[in-house]
């Protein structure tokens, strides 16, 4: 008989170690095995990719144009608070740097940066610099008397900011804020709110796109999840086949389609119903860019659809029936609430890939058609790094937050390509 | 789903309705992509049908744009004879043809990295010991999520800080991949990364897929058979994610053979590659040349269809499952 009321002995392996420690040991090797498989790519996506949105992300706060080129005058902010009366030896300091500039030639460079804040500065900094030598004291005077815009306390403001190198007016600028004599913030003029304007658009254009690839797919996933197996497969080859075709083919085959002298239009004229003088302008425009980026995005809604529709069991719907619901009872109460999680998987990729399309807008959006994508190019085409980077970052911003929400409501391992 | 007898002639009319709808948006999803075949036959410059064309008059369709393909770019002029010299100019300065060689060789490294990569970071994040497993993956993932116009603008002030200077030793030894002045910046090697960044999520996706069906207990039945770690993978666990495997090639090559906006920003003068050729065309001057190049691409990806279909339904055979 074994005593009970002794101590359990404890538990040991072969080799005498207690198995607890023998177990957290072995479980710990191979989370560490596990580990080192993954290791070589995320030191890889690291370098790759993270540390180059790093650097974008640095970029949109740092930007040395005019704190290195004027280095009295960041001396000068430096000893000085902000006060609204700008006395001559803050002048003085500001000929000094500008001599400097002209000789350096960095007047555009440093001009640049305060033109982010203050429009129209460059050509001020440039001229000033060029005549900065003949200047005499008093130079406050002489400076105002060349260009009055030097006793603008805005421009003060602007170069004080400007004398850090690192700074949060390009994020101020992307929401279309400025700053105030005061140094306060306060909105821009309404005829001038181009980005929270295009952030608006870029969303709602989205929306617009999200909204059309959810009617076209609905009715086709669901034709598809009812089809016998072998004809549903076949059909669902069409709808791979776009996913596998070059976005720039697509997009060109959609100008052959819808521009002036086009297909649909040369058939609209043949066909009568537009005169050859009244052809309709279906591309370079806000509605190319939804036409074609709901073609292309239209399969990131097919496939979520379509596998939360083929496992939907047939019965529930028959059993509505024949309780006398009616069919459209029927759809609205039994088969769409069984569909939402494949609704919601399908409109939040598609919502996501299109609030940073570029691609598709950028050939066929024409003026309007434009998203945010565009304008970040735009910038990273005129040099103006810090502020792409600015913009770059709240879209980076905007989609990691519904990335996030997918990876909660749907999560990500269920991602399926096909 | 066929339609029920006690069906009301309203869901009758509904029943066909709803086929027809159907079958519109399937066309609506096909006809952009195979209506460029035709059109790329075109005789004229033009980029809709002409009425030769749609009287089916063969003077109406003509193989002129896949000749531009080849001579646009060489010296030789336009009724050189076309003996073996002409074909080496062809392949040494046409263009097309370089841009074709480049993305080929692009696509073809970015795919090496990222399926190796990949299909060995699926293996770890697939067992359940994995530690952090979800925030890794969505991670991993993030680089198809994250908009290109994003990931491009930080390649590019990345790329053009990551230099190394010739004279040291690591510089001399990566010199030959990187460009003149030993950046990442306007070199194969720094496009090579950026494609297999983006080529990865897919790999990722493919390859966790086809091992959630894997039935775990094989690896410890191989083991206690006696074989070794490496035996285990190349004779258990391979044959069985080879179709998740190539499915994931498959889906990294054709998202780098595609990909113009990282080129766009990091790239030089000597990476031409077929989308950024494609890309200055239809900016351009829009020719039929380009349509051309899209039917060949069409080709490719039907073939590209095939195989990853063909792989799935093997996988599924192997792995018992009925297609859902």
């Amino acid at each position: 008989m074994v005593d009970l009321t002794s101590a359990p002995e404890i538990l040991r392996t072969a080799d005498g170690r207690p198995l607890k420690s023998a177990l957290a040991q072995a479980q710990r090797k191979a989370k560490w095995r596990a580990f080192f498989l993954v290791l070589p790519l995320l030191a890889f996506v690291v370098l790759t990719f993270i540390v180059p949105i790093l650097k974008m992300l640095e970029r949109s706060i740092n930007h040395d144009g005019f704190s290195s080129n004027a280095p009295s005058m960041v001396a000068w902010f430096q000893d000085h608070p902000a006060s609204a009366d700008i006395p001559e030896d803050a002048y003085a300091a500001l000929v000094a740097d500008l001599v400097q500039m002209q000789k350096d030639k960095t007047a555009g460079a440093a001009g640049t940066r305060i033109n982010y804040t203050v429009p129209g500065t460059i050509s001020v900094f440039k001229a000033a610099a060029r005549s900065a030598d003949t200047l005499v004291p008093p130079y406050k005077e002489a400076l105002i008397a060349s260009n009055k815009m030097w006793g603008d306390p805005l421009l003060w403001v602007a170069m004080r900011n400007a004398s850090s190198e690192w700074t949060s007016d390009f994020y101020m600028v992307s929401s279309d804020l400025k700053r105030n004599a005061d140094g306060g913030v306060e909105r821009v003029e309404d005829n001038q709110r181009i980005y929270l304007y295009l952030f608006i658009k870029t969303f709602v254009l989205s929306l617009v796109i999200t909204v059309s690839c959810l009617l076209l797919a609905f009715p086709i996933a669901h034709w598809l999840a009812v089809l016998p197996m072998a004809k549903s497969n076949l059909l669902m080859i069409l709808v791979l086949l776009p996913f596998w075709t070059s976005l720039l083919v697509r997009t060109s085959s959609w100008i052959a389609i819808l521009q002036e002298q086009g297909i649909i239009n040369d058939l609209m004229v043949w066909l009568g119903v537009i005169g050859d003088d009244g052809r309709v302008r279906m591309i370079y425009n806000q509605t190319g860019t939804i036409i074609v980026m709901t073609h292309i995005l239209l399969p990131f809604m097919v496939l979520p659809l379509y596998s939360v529709m083929r496992v939907i069991p047939p019965s529930y719907a028959r059993a509505a029936r024949s309780l006398g619901a009616t069919s459209w009872t029927t759809f609205r109460r039994i088969y769409l609430p069984q569909t939402l999680p494949g609704i919601a998987a399908g409109s939040l990729l598609v919502f996501i890939l299109a609030v940073g399309y570029y691609i598709t807008p950028a050939l066929v959006g024409g003026a309007d058609g434009q998203l945010i994508s565009n304008l970040i190019q735009f910038h990273m085409s005129k040099a103006n790094w810090s502020m792409a980077a600015a913009l770059a970052a709240i879209l980076l911003a905007a989609v990691l937050i519904l990335y996030w929400l997918y990876d909660r409501l749907i999560g990500i391992d269920r991602l399926k390509l096909g | 789903m066929a339609l029920p007898v006690y069906a009301s002639p309203l869901e009758r009319v509904w029943y066909y309705t709803f086929r027809v709808l159907c079958i519109l948006i399937f066309l609506f999803l096909v006809a952009p992509i195979l209506i460029v075949i035709p059109l790329s036959f075109n005789v004229e410059p033009y980029f809709s049908f002409t009425h030769k064309m749609l009287a089916l008059d063969p003077s109406g369709y003509s193989l002129r744009w896949y000749d531009t393909l080849l001579t646009l770019g060489i010296s030789a002029p336009e009724d050189a004879v076309r003996d073996s010299s002409w074909w080496s100019q062809v392949w040494e300065q046409a263009t097309w043809v370089k841009a074709a060689k480049n993305s080929l060789w692009i696509g073809m490294w970015a795919t090496i990295l990222a399926t190796v990569l990949g299909t060995t970071a699926a293996l770890g994040l697939s067992r359940p010991e994995m530690p952090y497993r979800r925030l890794i993956m969505a991670l991993l993932i993030s680089p198809m999520i994250v908009p290109i116009i994003i990931i491009g603008t930080g390649l590019f002030f990345f790329y053009s800080s990551a230099c190394i200077s010739p004279d040291n030793w690591l510089g001399w030894l990566l010199s030959p991949f990187l460009s003149v002045k030993g950046c990442l910046a306007n070199s194969h090697l720094g496009i090579i990364l950026a494609h297999a960044t983006l080529g990865i999520p897919f790999v990722i996706i493919t390859v966790t897929a086809t091992l959630s069906g894997f039935d775990q207990s094989l690896i410890r039945a191989s083991a206690s058979l006696g074989a070794n770690p490496r035996t285990t993978f190349f004779k258990v666990i391979m044959p069985l994610i080879l179709p998740g495997v190539i499915s994931g090639a498959l889906f990294a090559f054709v998202t780098s053979f595609d990909e113009v906006v990282a080129v766009l920003f990091i790239a030089g003068p000597d990476q031409q590659t077929i989308p950024r050729q494609m890309w200055n065309g239809i900016r351009e001057a829009i020719s039929p040349a380009i349509l051309a190049v899209a039917t060949i691409l069409v080709i490719v990806s039907i073939a590209m269809l095939a195989t990853v279909e063909i792989l799935r339904r093997r996988s599924e055979r192997l792995r018992g499952v009925t297609p859902h």
